[in-house]
C-alpha cells in the first residue's frame, strides 16, 4: 500500500484534486495532458487528500502544486527534493511527490536530485523533460540536443545533453520509468505503479513546449509513428514492437539491435527479454540509451529494486534507541555527561 | 587494573593563588585538544569555576613539528567566577620547539615554562625556523623554565607495556597531563577512569596511559624540580547540579530541550562544516529523543530539508558557518515568504570566504540581519557564554514557533568549542512555550493572522479540510494566493517587518551593568560578554564611570535600548568585526557609536577593553 493511505475515507474522485486555481499554463502544453492524468488516477489510491504533499520548483512544471487540491509546496530553484526530504523523514505516514523539470532536477538541483534517489527515500518524482527552459522564455536546457538553437544559442549549443534515466540509474534509484504526455493510458499506468513503489519512484516524463520547443519529440510520439518509433517495455516479455508487432531488440554482447521477427530466421526467442527487476541496472541503462532514429525510444519501466528507504532506517533506529535506552526526558538529557553537586 | 601505583599525598610547600591560567601547546598530533578537556573535565570536578580557548589549526595534521600544525588548548580556572580563558597564561605546556616559538610572546613575564627537552632536536628546531636552541640561547630568561625529558621519561614509564617506540612516545600528554595535576593538586581519578573507558577493547594502550599519567604525577611528588604547588579552591558558585559543558554542546541540549518544551519534534538538517560540525556530531547521538538528524548533501539540502521538516510540523533546524549561510541565503527567502519556523545556527567563523575555518569571529552579524535579497526579516539572536547557548537554542525556537519566522542563532568559533561549569536548571526553571496547529477547518485562510504577534496558523499536512498551497512567489494577504499586485506586495513587505518589530514587546529589557546614566557605555553582543564584562567590573572596581549592556537579541533589539544609548555620553562597541554593530546601532539609534574591533581570529583580551575604556573616559 503507498504511503498515506486511508482506506477509511470517503471515496473520491478526479474533480475532488482539482483547485480553485485557474491553470495559467500557455494553451496546447503538454503540462494539461499530465495534470488530467495525475488528478485522475489520484483517487484510485485510497488516500485522503490531506495525506498527499505535492512539492516543485522551479519552472513551468514547478506550478503544478497550485493546481492539485492537496497540500502543496512550490518552493525554490532546483530544492524540491530537499524540501520533500524534509518532509518524508519528518512525517513517514505522508504520501508526497515532487514534481520537477529537465532544468530544475538535472542542472540548477541535479546535486539534489541524485541523493534524493540515492538514499531511497518514499518518494514520488516526476520530471517534465521537455529540453528547454520555458518559464524564462526559451534557453537551452540539460536535455537540449547538442547544436540546438535556441536564444542564449544562437549558433547551436556546444554540450552533449544529460540522460535523466541514466542519471536515475547511477543514483541507485530504485524506480527508473519513462512515459509520454500525449499517451494518457500509459502515461496513467505508470504513475500507478510509481505510486505502488516502495521506495523513491522516478519517471521522466517527455513533455511538449509547444512555445519553446513545439514538436520536441514528434519524430517518435506523434500518434501515426508511434508504434514504429516506440516500444512500450513490460517486465518478462520480449521486447517488441512496430505497427504489426514484428520488430523487436535482440542483444549482440553489449550491442541492441532491432530486427525484424521472421526474417531472417529471427524467432521471438532471440529477442531480448525485458526484466526490470535484473540485479545490475545494466540492462535498463542499454535501453534507455535507445535513441530514434536508431532505435525505438522505450517508455515504460526500466528498472526496480527493493532497498531500505531512508526514513525508514531513520525510524528503526529511533525506536531501537528508545528500547535500548528508554526515552529520553528533560531530566535525563540536562544530567547527560559528569555531573557534580555543590551544596 | 593490574599495576597499582600509590598516589602519595603532597609533600611539597603548598601556596594558594585564586586564578591559573595554563595553556598546553604541541603537534596537533600532540594530543593537547585531549590533553586540555580532560584537565577541564577534572578541574571542573573539583569545584573551579574555569573558561576554557581550545585553538587549534584547520588542518588535521599538518607536517609534524611545523609552526602550521601547533595545536593549543588554554585553560583559566578559579577559587571565584571568572568569564574568560585569561589574557595571559601563567603556565605555558610547550611539547616542541614549534609550539614554543608561537606561543612563548604570550607567557606572562616570570610565567613558568615546562618543556620537553627531547623534543629540541636539531630537526624540530629547523622546521620551527629557529636559528638557536631557545633553551640554551638565553632567550628564556625572565621565565622560570622547568625542561624535562617528557618523552624519554615517558618511554621509561610505559616499557612494561611493550608497545613500539612510536605508539609509547604518543602517551607523553598524559604524562605532561600528570605532572601538572600534581602541580596544581588535582586528582588523577577522572582522567583514569576516562581512559578505561576510552581504550575498553585496548587494553595495551589504556594502561600505558594510565602509567604514563600516573608517572607524570608521580614524578612531580617524588623529584624536586617542582619546590611547591598550587591550591586553587573550589569557586564559590551557586548551589545545585554542574556539568562542564562546550558551547556547541550546549546548544544540542537546547535545541532538544526545545524539542521537549514544545512537544515538537526536532529534525536538524545540516552539512558538515568547521566549527558546527560538533552540533551534528552531538545531536546525531539522542535517537532515543525526538531527533531526526539529515547529514544533507549540501548547505542548500540541509536548509531545504529543515523548511520541509518545519513544513510537516517537526522543529526545523539547520546548523552551519558564514559559508553555508551564503548559500542557505535564498532558503532563507523562501522560509520568510512561506512564513514558517525555522532556525538557523550559525557558529561563526573568520571569513570572508573559506577565511579561518577554526578561528573565531563575529562577522557574519550583518549577513545574518540583512544578507538576502528582498526585504527579508528575521529574527536573529546570540548567545553571551558557552553555557548561554542552550537558554538562547530555546529563545530561538520560542520566537520561531511563536511568531511563525526563521531565527538567526549566533554562535561563534570561540563559544562553540569553550567550556565553562553550567548550573543545570530546575524543569520549572526552563521556559514554557506552547505550540499550536490549526487544526480548525472554519474560517481558516493560510495568512490570516494572530492579531497580537501576525503570526500566520501553522497548519500541517495531515489535518482535513486545510489543504493548501504555498511558495516562494509573493502572496496575497489572508488567502496566501499567489499575487503580483503592486499595493498588496507593499502591505505584506510591510506585515513581514512588522511582525519581526514585534518580537521586541516579547523579549527582555536589556540590563545596565553599572549606573544606568554616565559618561560611557559598552555595548557588547555574543561571545565578547566574558572579556567585555571582566572588563568593565575591574574597573567600576576601581572606581571608574564605565557601565554596560549585553545584548543577545540582535534584532528586534530590546525596546529599552534606545533610551539605554541616549543616557551616556559615550558608546564604545567592542566587536570582533569591523564595526557591525555600530553600523546597526548608529543607523536605528543616531548614536555615535564608537568600536573597538579585532579580527585576528581570536577573542578580545580584557586588558585590550579596559585599555580602550580607559582612553575613552580620558578624552581620547
Amino acid at each position: 500500500m503507498p504511503s498515506g493511505v486511508d482506506i477509511q475515507g470517503p471515496k473520491l474522485t478526479k474533480a475532488d484534486f482539482a483547485t480553485d486555481q485557474t491553470v495559467r499554463w500557455c494553451p496546447g502544453c503538454g503540462d494539461y495532458a499530465i495534470l488530467a492524468q495525475v488528478q485522475k488516477v489520484m483517487p484510485t489510491f485510497g488516500i485522503a487528500r490531506e495525506n498527499i504533499v505535492f512539492v516543485s520548483g522551479i519552472g513551468c512544471s514547478s506550478r503544478f502544486p497550485y493546481y492539485m487540491n492537496t497540500y502543496g509546496f512550490h518552493s525554490i530553484h532546483g530544492r524540491a527534493p530537499t524540501i520533500a526530504t524534509g518532509i518524508k523523514v519528518s512525517r513517514p505516514e505522508l504520501s508526497v511527490w515532487v514534481v520537477t523539470g529537465d532544468g530544475d532536477g538535472l542542472s540548477i538541483g541535479g546535486n539534489h536530485l541524485i541523493h534524493a534517489m540515492r538514499r531511497n527515500l518514499d518518494i514520488k518524482i516526476l520530471l517534465f523533460n521537455n529540453r528547454i527552459y520555458g518559464l524564462t522564455k526559451g534557453q537551452f536546457s540539460p536535455t537540449s540536443e547538442f547544436g540546438k538553437k535556441t536564444k542564449s544559442s544562437p549558433f547551436g549549443t556546444a554540450e552533449q545533453p544529460i540522460n535523466p534515466l541514466g542519471i536515475a540509474l547511477a543514483s541507485e534509484c530504485t524506480f527508473v520509468a519513462r512515459s509520454v504526455d500525449i499517451d494518457t493510458q500509459h502515461l496513467s499506468s505508470i504513475i500507478e505503479r510509481a505510486a505502488a513503489h516502495k521506495g523513491t519512484a522516478f519517471i521522466e516524463i517527455y513533455q511538449n513546449c509547444n512555445i519553446f520547443n513545439d514538436g520536441a519529440f514528434d519524430d517518435f510520439v506523434a500518434r501515426e509513428v508511434r508504434a514504429d518509433r516506440m516500444v512500450q517495455l513490460e517486465h518478462g516479455k520480449p521486447v517488441v514492437f512496430g505497427k504489426e508487432r514484428n520488430k523487436g531488440i535482440r542483444l549482440r554482447g553489449f550491442h541492441p539491435e532491432v530486427v525484424t521477427l521472421g526474417e531472417n530466421g529471427v524467432t521471438e526467442a532471440d529477442l531480448l527479454v525485458h526484466d526490470e527487476t535484473a540485479q545490475e541496472p545494466a540492462l535498463a541503462y542499454l535501453l534507455s540509451r535507445m535513441t530514434y532514429p536508431d532505435y525505438p525510444v522505450p517508455v515504460g519501466v526500466f528498472y526496480r529494486a527493493n532497498r531500505p528507504r531512508f526514513e525508514e532506517v531513520v525510524e528503526q533506529q529511533s525506536i531501537q534507541a528508545t528500547a535500548r535506552f528508554g526515552a529520553g526526558s528533560v531530566q535525563r538529557l540536562l544530567e547527560s555527561g559528569a555531573t557534580w553537586k555543590v551544596t | 587494573m593490574s599495576t597499582e601505583t600509590e598516589v602519595v599525598p603532597a609533600k611539597a610547600k603548598v601556596t594558594e593563588i585564586d586564578t591559573v591560567v595554563i595553556r598546553f601547546v604541541g603537534d596537533s598530533g600532540d594530543g593537547m585538544q585531549l590533553t586540555g578537556t580532560q584537565f577541564a573535565d577534572t578541574t571542573a570536578m573539583v569545584g573551579n569555576d574555569l573558561a576554557t580557548l581550545p585553538d587549534f589549526p584547520a588542518e588535521i595534521r599538518a607536517p609534524a613539528g611545523t609552526l602550521a600544525g601547533v595545536s593549543g588548548y588554554q585553560i583559566s580556572f578559579s577559587s571565584h567566577d571568572i568569564k574568560t580563558p585569561g589574557d595571559q597564561p601563567n603556565v605555558l605546556v610547550a611539547m616542541n620547539p614549534a609550539a614554543l616559538k608561537t606561543n612563548i610572546a604570550d607567557l606572562e613575564e616570570g610565567g613558568s615554562l615546562i618543556v620537553d627537552t627531547d623534543a629540541f632536536t636539531d630537526g624540530n628546531l629547523a622546521k620551527a625556523g629557529c636559528k638557536t636552541n631557545p633553551l640554551k640561547d638565553g632567550s628564556l630568561v625572565g621565565f622560570r623554565v622547568f625542561d624535562l625529558p617528557l618523552t624519554a621519561l615517558t618511554l621509561q614509564a610505559v616499557a612494561e607495556t611493550g608497545l613500539s617506540g612510536r605508539q609509547a612516545t604518543r602517551c607523553k600528554n598524559f604524562f605532561a597531563l600528570g605532572l601538572v595535576f600534581w602541580l596544581y593538586e588535582r586528582p588523577v581519578d577522572y582522567t583514569r577512569e576516562w581512559i578505561e573507558k576510552k581504550f575498553k577493547g585496548h587494553e595495551q594502550m589504556a594502561k600505558a596511559n594510565t602509567l604514563a599519567l600516573l608517572a607524570g604525577y608521580n614524578y612531580a611528588d617524588t623529584t624536586e624540580v617542582f619546590t611547591n604547588h598550587f591550591r586553587v579552591r573550589k569557586a564559590q558558585l551557586a548551589p545545585g547540579t554542574y556539568r562542564k559543558i562546550t558551547g556547541n554542546e550546549a546548544t544540542a541540549t537546547g535545541f532538544i530541550a526545545a524539542s521537549l518544551l514544545s512537544g515538537r519534534p526536532l529534525f536538524y538538517g545540516s552539512y558538515p562544516i568547521t566549527p558546527a560540525s560538533d552540533i551534528l556530531h552531538e545531536l546525531s547521538r539522542f535517537k532515543n529523543y525526538p531527533v531526526k538528524t539529515f547529514q544533507a548533501e549540501d548547505e542548500i539540502s540541509a536548509i531545504g530539508s529543515a523548511i520541509g521538516a518545519a513544513y510537516g510540523g517537526a522543529l526545523g533546524l539547520t546548523g552551519t558557518s558564514g559559508p553555508g549561510v551564503a548559500l542557505k541565503s535564498e532558503a532563507i527567502g523562501l522560509a520568510v515568504m512561506t512564513e514558517l519556523p525555522l532556525v538557523i545556527a550559525n557558529i561563526q567563523r573568520g571569513g570572508p570566504s573559506t577565511g579561518l575555518p577554526t578561528k573565531t569571529e563575529q562577522a557574519d552579524l550583518l549577513q545574518a540581519v540583512h544578507g538576502r535579497n528582498g526585504e527579508c526579516p528575521v529574527a536573529v539572536v546570540a548567545p553571551a557564554t558557552p553555557a548561554d547557548c542552550f537558554s538562547m537554542a530555546i529563545e530561538a525556537f520560542r520566537i520561531a514557533t511563536q511568531y511563525m519566522t526563521p531565527v538567526f542563532f549566533l554562535s561563534d568559533g570561540y563559544l562553540g568549542n569553550g567550556a565553562e561549569p553550567w548550573r543545570i536548571p530546575t524543569q520549572d526553571e526552563l521556559p514554557k512555550f506552547e505550540v499550536r496547529f490549526r487544526t480548525e477547518k472554519e474560517g481558516f485562510q493560510p495568512y490570516l493572522r494572530d492579531p497580537k504577534t501576525l503570526a500566520r496558523p501553522w497548519a500541517v499536512p495531515g489535518t482535513p479540510g486545510l489543504e493548501h498551497r504555498i511558495g516562494g512567489l509573493e502572496k496575497e494577504d489572508i488567502t496566501g494566493n499567489v499575487s503580483y499586485d503592486p499595493l498588496n506586495h507593499e502591505h505584506m513587505v510591510r506585515l513581514r517587518a512588522e511582525k519581526i518589530a514585534r518580537i521586541a514587546a516579547d523579549i527582555p529589557h536589556v540590563e545596565v551593568l553599572g549606573k544606568d546614566s554616565g559618561p560611557l557605555l559598552v555595548v557588547g553582543w555574543g561571545s565578547t560578554y566574558g572579556a567585555i564584562t571582566s572588563a568593565v567590573e575591574e574597573l567600576q572596581a576601581k572606581g571608574r564611570p564605565v557601565s554596560s549592556i549585553h545584548l543577545r537579541y540582535l534584532n528586534p533589539f530590546p525596546a529599552n535600548l534606545g533610551d539605554v544609548l541616549k543616557r551616556f555620553e559615550k558608546v564604545l562597541v567592542p566587536e570582533l568585526n569591523l564595526g557591525q554593530l555600530s553600523l546597526l546601532i548608529r543607523a536605528r539609534y543616531l548614536v555615535d557609536a564608537v568600536g573597538l574591533n579585532k579580527v585576528q581570529g581570536k577573542p578580545f583580551r580584557v586588558s585590550e577593553i579596559t585599555r580602550a575604556i580607559e582612553e575613552l573616559l580620558r578624552g581620547q
